[in-house]
């Protein structure tokens, strides 16, 4: 039997190596930078594909074909303006599945299926960065204008629009931007009004039709405004108009040129995105994360081969939601590092072990400053309400949820007090632990009692001290960068909490205490 | 105020035994985990010991559920003074010493009165687990107060003095007196800043006293010095200690000790975590008496033959004189 300080050595240098090895092993052969480099946005995109089955019993008694398959075709999207597509991924669950090219350059996602019991939902996912600023779209032939067929009163109106419009641009590009301003207006003109009002309110059909009275060739393009965490976002238009020498993007809700930097096109031109055959009700919903990861990591991805099986079991492989997560709960070995460091070898004295670290949490979404005020501030007033609640003489029990009570109706009231002030930064104070805050009130106010404020002082400061460090540490760029790309270096980390856990020599605060020793 | 540090070399060189030292080397390795609850339980601790004829404070009573905190105090009926502390309390924490009565009330160690709700609400609070190891639910227990022999009586404010005992492998190493102070409320705790007077294991006489860790020559209350401090019935006191290393079978135990005026020698309380700062209140490290203690263990069991070769050992003569006297291992 090895003694289990040599055993604990074994196993620590054993991590240590494993934690080191593995990390100069992703930086050297797979090339993934030690230190922060630029980053990129990727974007996860989940679209949902909702329908319910249309054979309804009612009709389905004779007709053999009305139980019948369904066909589900979900135009995809292809890279361009910039964009890269990183990643597919489909769910398909009982239904067959292929991809078929459409001979235009694009290709469709079919979900076919025999029958069709209760609704369902199809999912297709894909990873999408822009790689450029280029958002230039490849050329596309100009289609035969159809002129719309009017009622007479109708096409009066769309006449004078019309002529007024031309009238006052100078070219297709004032054109396009004049219309869309006129319907963007507070009071647009009776025409216009009218035209609305007979076309149901579709005034993108009242443009279209315009533009095609004008002469102009036009279509929509269809794609998704991505907004960080939406869940169900449906797809957006835009406006694109051949200028006679080239196509131009144009924006129906701002009256803007150009292709917007959030929006990610789906497909061009007017026919349809999703087909369903033998469904009805279908919907299609988009649900939107954004992640930013190290420009080489997104390379490493999009070259991403057999031989990288380090990467594929990596935590790059997980949805991009739980990415998110683990980004935060990698940085925790390190907090616990730092409390170990300041307990063993300074010997710092915190009021609850790990408290400290639930603070600095904290801390990282409030920043550190309004942090600390909003966390003074509550355990002060919460020190006040609970010298109160001690003269109740109540139930320990009650006391404590009691004052996890006054604590949260403390947040709040800050809360709401600041943003009537318009101070928005405190409204991050729901991000404190409730719980432990309450805790911390409890505890420091019965060291009060027993051992005096100065008791209080020294554990307060301590426990600040701690979370503060901890802080620093966990919102460094560098240890943030390490911690999620080299997740392996948390080995290394456990390693050496291992060792300083066998660590018997004494604590800085140890040459103060015994400071007076052999002085006489 | 001298801010001045002690190098690491220093307390290595004086056998200073730091905390991480302390935690690993003593307590985590020589004190099994089965064995904290006889130290943890002043209960337990209580009941082992009269049933090895070890003489305690006598028990009045206990209360172990908020209901009969209501009726407890009727059975204090006759009692003028007693001590209410929680059985698994740590470092002296919620311990309330009633000396006298008057009237209704009840009056403190410190002097001040307080009324029977105050008693309840103290109780209750014990019983909810406020000074308790780890806050779990705890039994108050109420005991006699001692009666402390007269000899120490200006050593100590508001309070019962107590004698620390740290016993290694059932050879007592190092010892301590403790004496409550106006700032510690009458609680013999260094910590809250009770005076910690160093006894010579040899003779049971004093040899230095510290406060917050301070070298101290007087007591800050009665301006007695400690120069003169002599532990009467010494050769008992260790021989009390030393016997609850077999009791609880913890290898590195502290044995807090009173001597009251008619019972004489008693125990109070066992700690299987003891402090540090008994250290600096001897002016030595406990290093070499930890080392020291090993090999007296392993020369004999004899409980009588480990004081009398610990009393030789540890005495200040040979400790000052720099060699610890090895010829007679």
């Amino acid at each position: 039997m090895i003694n289990s300080k040599v055993q604990i050595g074994l196993i620590a240098g054993v991590f240590i190596a494993l934690g080191i090895g593995l990390t100069l092993y992703k930086a050297i052969s797979l090339d993934l930078p030690l230190v922060p480099d630029q980053y990129r946005e990727v974007w996860t995109v989940e679209s949902k594909t909702s329908f319910a089955p249309t054979n309804l019993r009612s009709h389905s008694q004779f007709d053999l074909q009305s139980k019948a398959s369904v066909n589900v075709e979900l135009r995809l999207p292809s890279a361009q303006a910039g964009w890269v597509i990183l990643e597919e991924h489909f769910a398909s669950s009982g239904f067959g599945f292929s991809i078929v090219e459409d001979g235009t350059g694009s290709s469709v996602a079919r979900w076919t299926r025999q029958e069709l019991d209760r609704a369902t939902t199809l999912y297709y996912k894909m990873q999408i960065y822009r790689a450029s600023e280029n958002s230039s779209l490849p050329a596309l032939p100009v289609t035969a204008l159809q002129k719309p067929l009017l009622e007479p009163d109708q096409q009066a109106a769309m006449d004078r629009l019309v002529d007024r419009l031309q009238v006052q641009s100078s070219n297709i590009e004032s054109f396009v931007q004049l219309l869309l301003q006129e319907f963007l207006r507070d009071s647009p003109d009776q025409d216009t009004l009218f035209l609305i009002d007979s076309y149901e309110d579709d005034a993108f059909a009242v443009q279209m039709d315009v533009l095609a009275m004008a002469d102009i060739s036009a279509h929509k393009i269809r794609g998704i405004v991505l907004e960080d965490g939406r869940r169900r976002q449906t797809l957006s238009s835009l406006l694109e108009v051949y200028t006679g020498e080239r196509w131009a993007i144009f924006d129906q809700g701002t009256a803007s040129a150009g292709l917007p930097d959030n929006f990610f096109i789906w497909q061009r031109g007017d026919g349809s995105v999703l087909n369903v055959v033998g469904g009805r009700d279908s919907s299609l919903e988009f649900a939107l994360v954004s992640n930013s990861l190290p420009a080489k990591a997104v390379v490493g991805m999009e070259q991403r081969s057999d031989k990288f099986a380090l990467l594929d079991f990596s935590i790059y492989t997980l949805p991009v939601e739980q990415q998110g997560i683990f980004k935060g709960l990698l940085l925790i070995p390190v907090a616990a590092l730092v409390v170990v460091f300041m307990r063993v070898l300074v010997g710092v004295r915190t009021s609850g072990t790990f408290m400290p670290i639930l603070i600095a949490l904290a801390f990282i979404q409030t920043t550190l400053f309004i942090g600390l005020a909003i966390f003074l501030g509550l355990i002060g007033i919460g020190l006040w309400i609970r010298s109160y609640l001690s003269h109740l003489n109540l139930l320990l029990v009650a006391r404590v949820a009691t004052v996890i009570i006054m604590v949260i109706l403390l947040m709040a009231a800050l809360a709401v007090i600041s943003y009537k002030l318009g101070i928005d930064q405190v409204l991050t104070v729901t991000f404190f632990p409730t719980v432990i805050v309450a805790w911390t009130i409890e505890r420091m106010s019965i060291l009060w009692e027993e051992e005096g404020g100065h008791e209080v002082l020294i554990q307060g400061s301590g426990s600040l001290l701690v979370a503060v460090m901890a802080y620093l540490v966990m919102s460094n760029p560098l240890v943030e960068h390490l911690t999620f790309n080299f997740p392996e270096l948390t080995l290394s980390l456990l390693g050496v909490i291992l060792l300083l856990g066998k660590y018997t020599g004494y604590r800085l605060s140890e040459f103060y205490r015994f400071r007076d020793m052999g002085s006489r | 105020m001298m801010a001045k540090l002690i190098s690491p070399f220093e307390l290595r060189d004086l056998g200073i035994l730091g905390m991480n030292a302390r935690n690993i080397g003593f307590i985590g390795r020589y004190n099994q985990r089965k064995n904290y609850r006889l130290a943890d339980n002043k209960l337990l601790t209580k009941s082992a010991a009269v049933a090895r004829g070890i003489p305690v404070p006598e028990l009045y009573g206990t209360v172990e559920y908020q209901f009969q905190v209501k009726t407890m105090l009727n059975s204090l009926s006759g009692r003028d003074s007693f001590v209410i502390k929680p059985a698994q309390g740590s470092g002296g924490k919620g311990i309330l010493v009633i000396t006298g009565r008057d009237g209704d009330q009840f009056v403190k160690s410190s002097g001040v009165l307080i009324d029977e709700r105050e008693v309840r609400r103290h109780s209750s609070n014990i019983l909810a687990g406020l000074h308790s190891l780890g806050g779990r639910n705890d039994c108050a227990m109420i005991e006699a107060l001692i009666d402390f022999d007269p000899v120490l009586k200006d050593y100590s404010f508001e309070g019962v003095p107590d004698i620390r005992v740290i016993v290694f492998r059932g050879v007592p190493v190092m010892a301590m007196m403790r004496c409550a102070t106006h700032s510690s409320d009458g609680k013999a705790n260094l910590h809250q800043g009770a005076v910690g007077v160093g006894i010579d294991i040899g003779t049971g006489q004093s040899i230095c006293a510290v406060q917050h860790n301070r070298i101290v020559s007087q007591h800050p209350d009665t301006g007695i010095s400690f120069n003169q401090l002599k532990i009467p019935h010494w050769q008992q006191v260790l021989e009390l200690a030393a016997s609850c290393a077999s009791m609880t079978g913890l290898d590195y135990l502290g044995a807090d000790i009173v001597l009251d005026k008619q019972a004489g020698v008693m125990l109070l309380e066992l700690n299987a975590r003891p402090g540090l700062a008994i250290q600096v209140a001897n002016q030595a490290g406990l290093r070499h008496r930890l080392a020291a203690a090993t090999k007296i263990a392993e020369l004999t069991d004899n409980q009588a033959e480990k004081i009398t070769l610990a009393r030789q050992q540890f005495s200040c003569a040979t400790v000052a004189s720099g060699q610890l006297s090895m010829s007679i291992l």
